[in-house]
Parts: C-alpha cells; sequence; structure tokens
C-alpha cells in the first residue's frame, strides 16, 4: 500500500491526480444539487408543526455537516503533515480551512434566518449555535495564522499545529455548551435508531448531503491545485504546464 | 533534568523581579477592568453578584493574554530560546518550566487580589470560594493555552491580534465552565463536579500542550 501511495507525496504526481478526480465530484454535486433542492422544496410535504419554513433544512444540515466535515479533514491532513513531514498534507490544510469557514457561515446564516421565524429571534445564545460559531471564529484564527507568515511551508506547519489544538477542543466546546443550555433541536439523522425524520423529507436531505460533500470535495481538490502552482511555481514542471496551456490559449 | 527547570524558572523569576512592572502592569489591568463594570452598569449589589463571574473572568483572560507578550519574546529576541532548542534537555520539559513561571507571575497574582475584587462585586463568601478555586485551577489552563498561541506568533512582527484570535475561541470552555461552577455556587448548589471537569481539563492541558507549544517553538524559530 504504501509503495502505491508514496509517489502521491510529489507535488506533481498529486497534482495530475487531483486534476483527474476533480471533474467526477462535480459531475456527482451538480446533478445531485438540483434534484436534491428541487425536490426537497418544492414536492417534499411540508412538516405538520413548522410548515414551508422547515425546507431551510435541505440548506442548513449539509452545510453544518460539511463545515464539520471540512474540519476533521484538516485535522487528518494536519495530523498526516505532521507526523510523516508531507507537506502537500499541510497544503490540504491551507486550502481547506477558507472553504469549511465558508460552509460554517452558511449553516449559522440560514440557522438564524430559521431560528426567526420558529423560535422568534435571529439569535439565541443556544449550544448548537454557540459551537458553531466558535467553530467559524477557530477557521479564522487558522486562516489569519496561515496568512500572517510570509514563508508558506512555515505557515503550513503553525496552521497544522492550531487545527490540531482546535480538534482536541472542538469537542470540549460542543459538550461545555451542550451542557450550558439548549434550545436547538436534537440529532435527526445520525441517531444510530430510525430517523426521526419522515423518508419522503429524508431522502432529498441525504441527496443534498452527497451533492454539498461532493462539491467540498471538488472546492478542496481545486484549491488544493491552486496552493501547488503558487508554492512550486518556480519548479521545471509547472513553468512547462503553463507554457503548455498558454499554446493551447493560442490555438483555441 | 530537574536542575534545568529550576534554573529556568530561577532565571525568569529574577528577570521578573528586577522589571517588577512587567508582573504588575496586568493585574492593575485586571483590577482596573474589573472597577469599570460597576461604574458602567450600575452599582447595584444584586446586579453586581449575579454577573460577577462573568466579569472577573473575562478581565482574567484579558490580562492573561496582556502578560503572554513576556512568556518567550525576550528569550526569543536575545537568542536564548534557540538555547534552550539545543540544550541536552527536551524541548516540552524546559518549556513546562516556562509556563510554571508564567503562571507564577501573572496566574497567582491574579488569585491573590480576587479577594478584593470580592469585595468590590459584593459576592458572597461560598461564592467568593468557587471564584478562587476556578481561578486555582482555570488560570493554570489559561497560561498551557495562551503559551500555544505565543509560540505559534512569536516570530512575526505583528502576532498581538493574532494572538488574541488564536487564543480567545480556545479558552471559552474554561469561560464557561469556570462561570457555571460559580452561579451553581451563589444559588448554594454543589458545584465540585464542574470542579473535577475543570481538573480534567487542566490535566489534558499539562499532558498534551508541552508538546504542541514544543512544536510551535520549532515551527517559530527556525
Amino acid at each position: 500500500m504504501w509503495k502505491w501511495l508514496h509517489p502521491y507525496a510529489k507535488a506533481e504526481k498529486s497534482y495530475a491526480l487531483s486534476g483527474k478526480l476533480m471533474p467526477w465530484f462535480l459531475v456527482i454535486a451538480v446533478p445531485t444539487f438540483f434534484v436534491g433542492i428541487i425536490w426537497g422544496l418544492a414536492f417534499a410535504p411540508a412538516d405538520y408543526q413548522q410548515g414551508d419554513s422547515f425546507r431551510i433544512i435541505y440548506i442548513h444540515v449539509p452545510a453544518a455537516m460539511m463545515a464539520m466535515g471540512a474540519y476533521s479533514t484538516m485535522a487528518i491532513a494536519a495530523f498526516i503533515g505532521l507526523v510523516w513531514q508531507i507537506r502537500l498534507a499541510e497544503m490540504t490544510v491551507a486550502a481547506t480551512a477558507p472553504i469549511g469557514a465558508v460552509y460554517t457561515f452558511i449553516a449559522l446564516f440560514t440557522g438564524a434566518a430559521w431560528g426567526k421565524p420558529m423560535w422568534g429571534a435571529w439569535w439565541v445564545w443556544d449550544a448548537r449555535l454557540t459551537s458553531e460559531l466558535i467553530l467559524l471564529f477557530v477557521y479564522l484564527g487558522i486562516i489569519a495564522l496561515y496568512n500572517a507568515f510570509s514563508d508558506k511551508i512555515l505557515a503550513g506547519r503553525a496552521a497544522s499545529i492550531l487545527t490540531l489544538v482546535g480538534v482536541i477542543n472542538l469537542p470540549i466546546i460542543h459538550f461545555s455548551v451542550v451542557w450550558w443550555n439548549t434550545l436547538h433541536q436534537g440529532a435527526t439523522i445520525t441517531k444510530f435508531d430510525q430517523p426521526s425524520m419522515a423518508t419522503e423529507m429524508l431522502i432529498p436531505l441525504l441527496i443534498m448531503i452527497v451533492s454539498f460533500a461532493s462539491f467540498l470535495g471538488f472546492m478542496i481538490l481545486y484549491r488544493f491545485r491552486n496552493e501547488i502552482l503558487q508554492r512550486e511555481s518556480h519548479r521545471p514542471w509547472v513553468i512547462a504546464l503553463v507554457k503548455q496551456s498558454l499554446k493551447n490559449n493560442k490555438r483555441g | 533534568m530537574f536542575d534545568a527547570f529550576g534554573q529556568i524558572v530561577r532565571k525568569d523569576l529574577l528577570g521578573a523581579f528586577r522589571q517588577q512592572s512587567d508582573i504588575l502592569n496586568p493585574i492593575w489591568f485586571f483590577v482596573i477592568v474589573v472597577t469599570l463594570f460597576p461604574l458602567g452598569i450600575g452599582t447595584d449589589p444584586a446586579l453586581l453578584a449575579r454577573i460577577a463571574p462573568g466579569i472577573i473572568w473575562v478581565a482574567a483572560l484579558l490580562a492573561a493574554l496582556l502578560s503572554f507578550e513576556r512568556l518567550f519574546k525576550d528569550d526569543y529576541i536575545d537568542g536564548s530560546l534557540e538555547q534552550m532548542m539545543l540544550a541536552p534537555h527536551s524541548l516540552t520539559w524546559l518549556v513546562c518550566a516556562k509556563v510554571f513561571t508564567h503562571w507564577l507571575l501573572t496566574g497567582l497574582p491574579i488569585l491573590l487580589v480576587s479577594p478584593l475584587l470580592a469585595i468590590f462585586l459584593s459576592l458572597e463568601e461560598n461564592t467568593f470560594w468557587a471564584l478562587f478555586l476556578t481561578l486555582l485551577i482555570g488560570t493554570p489552563i489559561l497560561s498551557l493555552l495562551g503559551a500555544i498561541g505565543v509560540a505559534l506568533t512569536i516570530g512575526l512582527r505583528k502576532g498581538g491580534v493574532l494572538l488574541s484570535l488564536i487564543m480567545l475561541p480556545l479558552s471559552i470552555p474554561i469561560l464557561i465552565f469556570s462561570t457555571m461552577a460559580i452561579d451553581a455556587a451563589s444559588f448554594g448548589q454543589p458545584y465540585l463536579g464542574l470542579l473535577a471537569l475543570l481538573g480534567a481539563m487542566l490535566v489534558g492541558a499539562i499532558t498534551l500542550a508541552p508538546f504542541a507549544i514544543a512544536a510551535s517553538l520549532r515551527v517559530s524559530v527556525s
């Protein structure tokens, strides 16, 4: 397995592989997005308590899940980068952080828009909301730290360390605010017994989750490739690549 | 090994006593921030007693933030930090000595002035002891967490704001648990469980943070 994996520690190989994988993520993300959003917004039955305003769940829940998912991706990449000294993993951390921050912001924003009709307030200091807000702060801290270093290799290392420190802290934050007070409804899908949601509502939600996840994958690869190009811009293979694409542009 | 630990503690304490304003300024800051609240919000004793835990803890956080500048900065500038890295002892261990001294110079004085603040904010005795215990357990965690932030930002020219951006979100759990414990005490409820949780966080921080600090220092000083 290691023999197969090793070449991808080289920027050039990984650039090529991510270029091959990238379109597939988009191929999954775009159709599932349209199917999921139309099904969810137009055809899924209205909730008996919340009426039509529950439909924001089709954006809120996937965004919140991917906000966490992006952080887990970063944490795993940070661990790999620090333990096995693989610089590309550190680049992944840097590439993922802004996307995670945006997903977190979307989750917060849709949550606020959902909270207004349901709870009568844009914002309440509830456990889920607070921990999501802190997650956003942690993301912004990582991004700020990464940008503060002019040497991007050191920046990647520092951001990785901060990501790992944050990963220890996030569950603590989560549970501390859960014990603190709560208004947000409990988990609906990830319970071990039967999901507490009607199947007709659940299926479009699952489709949306798949769509958001593959879009996350696409964006990470996209930014990862840019990161490689920026950092390796002095390498011959990047120069050759740029020349090639310039030639193609002239022809086309 | 313990010799090296003692040497670093002694050196830092000596340095601090020769520059006493460095120790005193964050404490003054702490006291002044706390006095601002009664002046800003109103002097009703019941109201003050209600919001006291939050005020004191937020002020302690800010004071800690101010004091972190000193933790590694001088050593970084005069090169003794590099010597620490070259020393035959593990950097993780030496870093523990630095953080311990930092707590002696900032956390302990905050504990010592806390009775004064209890009078200012008309806290009852039971509540005061809860406050004292949370500060006793919580301030070392703040020192450890802050040291990670300092170690990450020390090589940067404008590290100050960045340090607060990194450190404040991470210290939120301590704030929440401490104020919960003090609140519970003020309602006459048992708060030992919350203290135990804080203690668990302290043990976790003592175990893991020195490694993170040492790794960050190696990133920053290279």
